[in-house]
This record gives structure tokens, C-alpha cells and sequence, in this order.
């Protein structure tokens, strides 16, 4: 036997869709996390309700990589429709934990076989006949157990944590993962070099959240008080727990009256719409969408961004075009949403790179949408929306809420019902408007997305319109110095790296990798569009930077390229992934290293 | 014009607007001066109207009547939307949407049937045409079967009738009226005010331009001929005493839910506008006679709106204070914890 690796393997579960999988595996991932291990977890599902292949990625690192691996060390085999297919992706000397009824005649020789009558065990075992099929696969997490050596208080605490809220279901299925652990013990002796050993540290006030409900969280503490969406994957969750979190923390307890109003709309243009209204009437407004949602709401949003009405619309990425791999992450709708609607639009679009961004910026969006009057896009993705991350404890916010240049009825008498909606009086392209039912004859006004003059009156007038669309330039202008500013890691490192989003796990760890191989690169992270004038200068300070990102033309690196001094854009290089996998690590470190090969 | 002042204080003239940018003769710009009529009489307080519309000729007119509420021109077909959402944010304002048939029954449809599913508390007013007036005449969705066009073109396709597919999803008010027929706009306007729920309001209003020739059963001639009410519409607004001198047996009183009263005078047969069979078959009835029915069809001042179906407070949403709206320190970090 080789020697032990400890704390450093990725368990691939290979399961069908719809068998009640999931719970076993988040099991299993708690369990772990217990242990004081980090932990990062990967879903890879199908668009499907029951009976498709999907899989489980559970990777392990010392370090907490949250990257997903591009290699399997241990495969957990229960789906026969793909089980010479997964067989091929473990890596030479793994292990292999397999339905015992799955045939290994010539099949690889370099991989270790724990055969496992699964189906039956639970025939014989699970006594509970309508949850059989669910508790089977409590079964393989019981094997892994004993294989990697999880100690049973960590599985206990495992099975707990993950039905907190149902604790009846604790005992049978803590019953079924002991009939796994049993057998283990029972009929294996230990051939593959993997195990689990707690750590000190390595956890230690850190939590397992995945991004939607972050961002769910973000909302809630933004002041949301008007929430319309329509179901779509991968964006549907960030709502769901907003109901739930909302039936929580936002029930007048005295009146049973709802401090929130959240509605499931009949599609993604009334979804929009409706926030739209409750963000011109003064509420705090969400959408969330993926896909094709997205571009159904192009055209509310040019309404929004030119009538000047606050209101933050969540895309969580999917990959497409049109329907695309609904279940599959990517970051391809930056340059779509960014202009997104006809004419000369150009929106504040805000990339969280982390779970805790997500909550952050999920919050801090209502503020920038009230701020600036204009729709605030918070772009996730399914990777960071729907898998669970390890992240430091959220912070509680510590500025109070900005509810922009609204104007009361004792401004208005102030100002002797002086005003003028679309008047620019502090030059920052940001002007003062008035909700419906401010009592002052003067507040009224008549909000359109046909050409307007200062005075909100209808106009086609050439002048008007062009003073008003540069003023607009102007608002966003002043939006750009205020929003996330990018984040640099710099050590005057000759060459870069920029990417946002869920990209940023691959590049820490891509960025040790480099390291450790004697080629340090510097990293900056964008967070918000339109970009910083850092961007600029970061490029400036490095001789190649290259610009990582999910989509398949660039488009991260084209906005950077519009938005350098023409000395810069050479030095500017792409390195894209596209295949609706989150990127590993080694997407980034192989076409770096080279490209770099190649002479400038 | 009168100077009188109404129950809010103010003359007739506070509820005009800007002058208004359709064709003269158009059946629009009489429904604008029955809305004015209607909001000064019911007293409206302009700031806690909010004109609500979509796109096209109907859509402008929202700037023509309160200019001093404010008012919300969105995109084509989604007023009901931004209505909801609007609604939502403020229980207080009074939500008076203004649309038409294209808006409606074309690109709007979708919106349309929801808004009423939900019971959603607004006006819903349909200036009813039959044509597309500001892209020059196209046959609308609501256009009869036979109508013909300006330049001679026939509608070979079975109209949709705005007031028959509100009541097949069981809209709370239903009415339809001619815009030349202001005795009955009037108080059919204010009875949709003071209804609590989705109000359809279909209004016939001939489009001079496009729509008013031989041949168009939206034109004011067709219209004049073939209007049959199905009962004189009263309204008697809660501020005032009820006083009907009328037989006995003769009218019918529907109270609303703010305590006003419609009072419908028997004219022919009778039509109880409680009974939704019966408001479905006058249309019916009438469009196999080649009529225009008109007048209440249809109110059920029981069902819940959709506010108090979702138990949202009276007092506005956009109003709660940071404190009720964040979680406390220690709801925050508790709950945290639970993600450990």
C-alpha cells in the first residue's frame, strides 16, 4: 500500500435524479465539515424531475479549495446508465465503491473495487418500505464512512444538522447509514490510501451557505418589500427562501399581516413589471431570473433605466443561448445584461465572487438602485446561486439604509413646490423625485418611457433628448466612482490575472498552483460594470494580463479592452471555459502556461 | 364651468390636464372629460391617484385629466403590472389604468387575465376602438367578424370580447359603456373607483380617424343605433344619503365596499348584475341581435382583493421603517448560526 492521503481526495457520487440523493450526499458534506475539514461541494443535475444521471462532486482540500476538481479519487457508483462512463473519470489508484451487481469484467486495473450489494441491502435491511428508495442511498454514505473513516459522532451530527427541521427523520436514516458503515467493517479490509483525519483551524467560524440563499438573505436585509418573480433554474431558490425566510422575520406577529408582499408572476414580463411598479412607488423592489427570463425583461428594463425607476433584478447565470443547458452554470450574459434593452442603455451590474458577496451585494443593491434610480442587475451564477459554499460568518450592516433624493411634502413646501423631476441641480446626473401620495400639489408628475424633457412633459425635441441622455451618462458616471471597487492581490508580479463571479475559485487556486511552480501572478477581481478606472491601471502596472472568464467570446476581456488606452490593449489576453462545468483551476493554469510559451 | 368646491376641497378645474394631443372628435378625449367629471365628484384627492396606462392613443390620455397626481406611461400591454406592483407598494393610492384594445386584447392579453385572477384593486378602463390609431388603422383584436376598414380591408377573425372573458374568469366588476354616452360613464367610473377589486370597464370610443366610416361597428353612428343599456346606472357616493324616488321593484341598490351605492333603473327585461350566468348571457344575446350591451354586468362585492388575499397592512409598504424591515443582532446572528 502507497502512503496515506489525508484531507486531499474528491469523492465523485455518481446517483439518478429524483432517488432522494442529494440528502445522502449533503449528509455525507456536513459529516465532513464536522470534522473540521473543509469542504467543496459541487451538484451537477439534469433538467429532469426523476430518473436522469447526476452527479455529486465533494471535494476535500487541506487548503479549502472551492474549485471544482478535475479529477476523482474516490467514485461512488450507483447508476448503471453511466457506470463505464464515470469509471473512466477516477484517477489512477482511486477507489471505487460500486453497486455489486455492476459488472467488472474488463473493466480498468488500476483502480480499487469495494463491491456493495446495495440494492440488496436495502431489500433486506430498511424495513421502511415507502422510504426505501431514499434510504438506499444512506447506505453508500455509511460505506464512505468506514472507507475514509468518519468517526459516527460526525455522521450523527451530519444526519441531524440536515433535518433540523425535521427531527423525526434523524433515527431511520442514521439506521440505514449504519447498515453501509456495518458492512464496511464487516467485509472490507482497507486497500486504497485515502482517509479523513479532523483538523484544528481549518473550519473555525466558517458556514456552509449556498449563494441564493445569501443572496436571499442580502435582500431581506436591503429592506425588500416587494418581491416578483417566476419559477426558472437556477434562479428560483434565491426566491423560495426569501418566502421562507420572509414567513419568518416579516409577519407582524400582533396582526398576522405581511411585512413583505412576494409574488410569483405569470411570467418573467410581469415579474419585472410588478417590481418596476412598487420601485417607482417607493418600495424596495427585487426580480430574480435566469435564461431566457433575462431577455424577457430587456425591454422593462430599457423602461426602468430611462424613466429612472429603482429596482434590483437578479440574474442568476445559466448557460445558453435560448434554453441552453438550463442546469448548467456560466457567466455569458455580462455583455447582454450590461446594455441590456434597445437604444442607448447602460445599467449598474454588480458581480459578487463569493457567498458572503452575494449577501453583501444582494443588500447593498437596493441602496445603489435608490441611489441611482436605475435598475441594479446582481449577477450570480448557478454555481454560486445553488451550491453550498464555505464562507466566514455574514456581517451584520453597519450603514443604515439609503433611500436616495426622494423628496417629502415638507421639502416640497420648502422648496415652494419648486422642483423639476428631471432636473440636474447637484451635477451629478442624479435627480430628485417624489413618490405617489406625497400631499403637495406639486409633486405629481407623469413618469414615461417616451422622450421626456426636465420637467418629465413629453417631448420629441432634438435638444431635450440629448441633454437628458447625457445626463443619464453622467448618472452613471458618478454610479462608477461609488460601486465595488474591484479588488487587487499584488506582489509586483510581471503578469495577471482578472476575472469576477464564481470564476474566482479556480483562480485562487490556480494562482498557488502557479506560485508553487515558481510563476507568481498577480489578481484583480472586478465587482461591479461600468468598470473602474483601477482596471486600467492594474494593466498598466503588468506586462500580460489575462483576462479568465465562463463564456465562450470574451467578454469580460472585450468591455476591458473598449475601456483601456490603446497602449494597453496588447498586453490584454483571454482565457475562456465554456462547457457549463465550473471552471477548474487547471482551465486557467495549462492555457496560461502556454500561452506564455508564446513570444509577446 | 363649475367653481364649486367638492368634498376634497377643490374645483373642477383641478382634475384637468394637459391639453390633450389626439384627434379632435376622438371618443378618447370624452372619456377624459368623464374621468374629470367622475374624480371631482367623487372627490378624488389627486395625490393618492396614480394614473396607471400602457401604450397607444388610449395610454396618452392619462396626461390629459389630474395633472397634478402622478402618473405612470409604461410599455405596450404591461399596465397591469406596474400596477400591481405600484398597488402593492402603497394599499393607499387609488389605481385608475388606463389602456385599449390593442393594449388589451392583443399584446396585453396575458397581463390582462392575471391582474383580474388576482383580483388585483384598480380601475381597469378599456378605450375601446377596435383599431390601432397610432400606427394607422390596423384592425385591433376587439374588431367585430365582417367590420371593415377605412380602406376597405375585412376582419375575417372572431373578435375578442374584453367583458366576456373577464367574466369567464370570474372578474369582480364588469361594465361596458359608450363614450358618447356620459350619463352612463359617469357614474360607472365611479362605481369602478369605489369597488375593491379588479374593475373592467370596457368603453366604446370611436377612433374619428380610422375606425368611424360605414362598415365599422365602432363607429359613433353603428354604435348610436345599436346600444342597448340594461339598466340607467346611479351612483351614489358613500358621503352622500341614499335617496332613490324610484317604484318599487323597479331598481336595484348594490352596495360597495366603501358604503357607496350604484342604483340600477329596470329598463325592458331585468338583469340582476349579481348573477354572472345571467350578465354571460346578455352579452351573448346581444351580439347574436347585433346589439351593444351596456351598462353593469356584473359586480360581486364579496370576493377579496388581492391585498387583503396576501395579508398586506393598509399602511404602505414603502413606508416600514429600516427597524421592521432588518433583522435584529441577534435574530442575524442566531440565524447564522444555523447555517454552521
Amino acid at each position: 500500500m502507497t502512503e496515506p492521503i489525508v484531507n486531499d481526495l474528491t469523492i465523485q457520487a455518481a446517483t439518478v435524479n429524483g432517488s432522494g440523493s442529494q440528502t445522502a450526499n449533503l449528509v455525507l458534506t456536513r459529516a465532513i465539515f464536522h470534522m473540521g475539514i473543509p469542504v467543496a461541494p459541487k451538484n451537477v443535475f439534469p433538467s429532469n424531475i426523476e430518473g436522469l444521471p447526476t452527479w455529486y462532486q465533494l471535494r476535500i482540500t487541506p487548503e479549502g479549495h472551492m474549485a471544482r476538481s478535475d479529477k476523482v479519487d474516490i467514485l461512488v457508483a450507483f447508476n448503471v446508465a453511466t457506470w463505464r462512463e464515470d469509471l473512466k473519470t477516477v484517477r489512477p489508484g482511486g477507489a471505487v465503491i460500486h453497486e455489486e451487481a455492476f459488472s467488472t469484467a474488463e473493466a480498468r486495473t488500476d483502480v480499487t473495487y469495494y463491491a456493495v450489494p446495495f440494492a440488496k441491502l436495502a431489500k433486506s435491511k430498511i424495513q421502511n418500505d415507502t422510504l426505501r428508495k431514499q434510504l438506499a442511498n444512506m447506505i453508500y454514505v455509511g460505506v464512505v464512512a468506514g472507507l475514509l473513516g468518519i468517526p459516527w459522532e460526525a455522521v450523527e451530527h451530519g444526519v441531524r444538522r440536515q433535518f433540523l427541521t425535521k427531527p423525526k427523520a434523524v433515527p431511520v436514516n442514521l439506521d440505514a447509514i449504519k447498515v453501509g458503515y456495518d458492512y464496511w467493517q464487516d467485509n472490507f479490509s482497507k486497500q486504497d490510501p485515502y482517509r479523513l483525519e479532523p483538523m484544528q483551524g481549518a473550519v473555525e467560524g466558517k458556514v456552509l451557505v449556498e449563494g441564493n440563499q445569501a443572496a436571499a438573505l442580502g435582500a431581506l436585509m436591503g429592506g425588500v418589500t416587494v418581491v416578483a418573480w417566476y419559477p426558472i433554474t437556477p434562479s428560483s431558490s434565491l426566491c423560495e427562501y426569501l418566502v421562507a425566510y420572509a414567513d419568518r422575520f416579516r409577519v407582524d406577529t400582533a396582526t398576522g399581516e405581511k411585512l413583505i408582499s412576494v409574488v410569483q408572476a405569470e411570467d418573467e414580463l410581469a415579474a419585472v413589471g410588478m417590481a418596476i411598479g412598487a420601485g417607482w412607488a417607493g418600495a424596495r423592489a427585487m426580480t430574480s431570473t435566469s435564461g431566457p427570463g433575462i431577455s424577457l425583461m430587456a425591454e422593462f428594463s430599457g423602461l426602468a433605466y430611462y424613466a429612472e425607476v429603482p429596482v434590483v433584478i437578479f440574474d442568476i447565470q445559466r448557460i445558453g443561448p435560448s434554453t441552453g443547458l438550463p442546469t448548467r452554470t456560466s457567466q455569458a450574459d455580462l455583455g447582454f445584461v450590461y446594455t441590456l434593452s434597445h437604444g442607448d442603455t447602460k445599467h449598474v451590474v454588480l458581480l459578487p465572487g463569493t457567498v458572503e458577496e452575494c449577501y453583501e451585494l444582494a443588500r447593498d443593491a437596493f441602496d445603489y438602485a435608490d441611489r441611482f434610480q436605475t435598475p441594479v442587475f446582481v449577477l450570480s451564477d448557478l454555481d454560486l446561486g445553488m451550491n453550498l459554499w464555505m464562507t466566514p460568518e455574514f456581517k451584520y450592516p453597519d450603514k443604515p439604509l439609503d433611500r436616495g433624493k426622494v423628496l417629502s411634502k415638507d421639502d416640497l413646501e420648502r422648496l415652494a413646490g419648486e422642483w423639476a423631476r428631471y432636473r440636474d441641480v447637484d451635477g451629478d446626473g442624479v435627480t430628485y423625485r417624489t413618490l405617489p401620495g406625497t400631499d403637495h400639489p406639486a409633486a405629481g408628475y407623469f413618469t414615461r418611457g417616451s422622450g421626456h424633457d426636465e420637467m418629465a412633459r413629453y417631448t420629441e425635441g432634438a435638444d431635450a433628448y440629448a441633454r437628458n441622455m447625457d445626463r443619464l451618462s453622467r448618472k452613471l458616471e458618478t454610479a462608477r466612482h461609488v460601486l465595488p471597487a474591484p479588488l487587487a492581490d499584488e506582489a509586483g508580479a510581471p503578469i495577471a490575472l482578472i476575472a469576477f463571479g464564481s470564476t474566482h475559485a479556480a483562480v485562487v487556486e490556480a494562482r498557488e498552483t502557479l506560485a508553487a511552480s515558481g510563476k507568481p501572478v498577480d489578481y484583480l477581481r472586478i465587482r461591479a460594470l461600468p468598470l473602474s478606472d483601477d482596471v486600467a491601471e492594474f494593466v498598466r502596472r503588468h506586462d500580460h494580463v489575462y483576462v479568465v472568464e465562463q463564456n465562450r467570446d470574451g467578454q469580460l476581456f472585450d468591455l476591458i479592452r473598449l475601456a483601456l488606452p490603446a497602449e494597453l490593449v496588447g498586453r490584454l489576453r483571454s482565457i475562456r471555459h465554456y462547457n457549463g462545468q465550473p471552471i477548474p483551476a487547471v482551465a486557467i493554469t495549462e492555457p496560461l502556461m502556454q500561452l506564455e510559451a508564446v513570444p509577446a | 364651468m363649475s367653481t364649486a368646491l367638492n368634498r376634497a376641497g377643490l374645483a373642477r378645474d383641478a382634475y384637468k390636464g394637459a391639453a390633450t394631443t389626439l384627434c379632435a372628435g376622438c371618443g378618447h378625449n370624452s372619456i377624459t372629460n368623464h374621468m374629470v367629471k367622475a374624480l371631482y365628484e367623487l372627490g378624488v384627492e389627486p395625490h393618492l391617484l396614480a394614473k396607471m396606462s400602457g401604450i397607444g392613443c388610449s395610454s396618452k390620455t392619462p396626461a390629459y385629466f389630474v395633472e397634478t397626481a402622478h402618473g405612470f406611461n409604461g410599455v405596450h400591454g404591461r399596465m397591469p403590472s406596474l400596477t400591481t406592483g405600484a398597488h402593492l407598494a402603497n394599499r393607499q393610492l387609488i389605481m385608475l389604468g388606463v389602456s385599449g384594445d390593442g393594449d388589451t386584447a392583443s399584446i396585453g392579453l396575458g397581463q390582462f387575465l392575471h391582474m383580474i385572477r388576482r383580483n388585483v384593486d384598480c380601475t381597469y378602463i378599456i378605450e375601446d376602438n377596435g383599431t390601432y390609431g397610432l400606427t394607422k388603422g390596423q384592425f385591433s383584436a376587439t374588431a367585430d367578424l365582417g367590420s371593415v376598414q377605412k380602406k376597405g380591408a375585412v376582419n375575417t377573425f372572431q373578435p375578442i370580447d374584453p367583458c366576456a372573458v373577464a367574466l369567464a374568469l370570474g372578474c369582480s366588476f364588469v361594465a361596458r359603456s359608450f363614450s358618447g354616452d356620459g350619463k352612463q360613464v359617469v357614474p360607472l367610473i365611479k362605481a369602478a373607483i369605489a369597488h375593491r377589486g379588479t374593475a373592467i370597464l370596457d368603453i366604446i370610443s370611436p377612433c374619428v380617424t380610422f375606425n368611424d366610416h360605414d362598415g365599422s361597428t365602432k363607429s359613433y353612428s353603428w354604435v348610436k343605433d345599436h346600444e342597448e343599456s340594461i339598466a340607467d346606472v346611479s351612483f351614489i357616493p358613500f358621503f352622500e344619503e341614499v335617496h332613490v324616488d324610484y317604484e318599487p321593484g323597479t331598481v336595484r341598490d348594490v352596495q360597495l365596499h366603501d358604503g357607496s351605492h350604484i342604483v340600477l333603473k329596470k329598463l325592458g327585461e331585468d338583469h340582476d348584475p349579481t348573477d354572472r350566468q345571467a350578465a354571460i348571457k346578455v352579452i351573448e344575446e346581444g351580439r347574436a341581435e347585433g346589439h351593444l350591451v351596456t351598462g353593469l354586468l356584473y359586480v360581486d362585492t364579496k370576493m377579496d382583493d388581492f391585498a387583503t388575499t396576501e395579508h398586506i397592512p393598509q399602511r404602505p409598504l414603502k413606508d416600514l421603517s429600516q427597524d421592521e424591515l432588518r433583522l435584529s443582532r441577534d435574530q442575524f446572528s442566531q440565524f447564522m448560526s444555523e447555517f454552521a
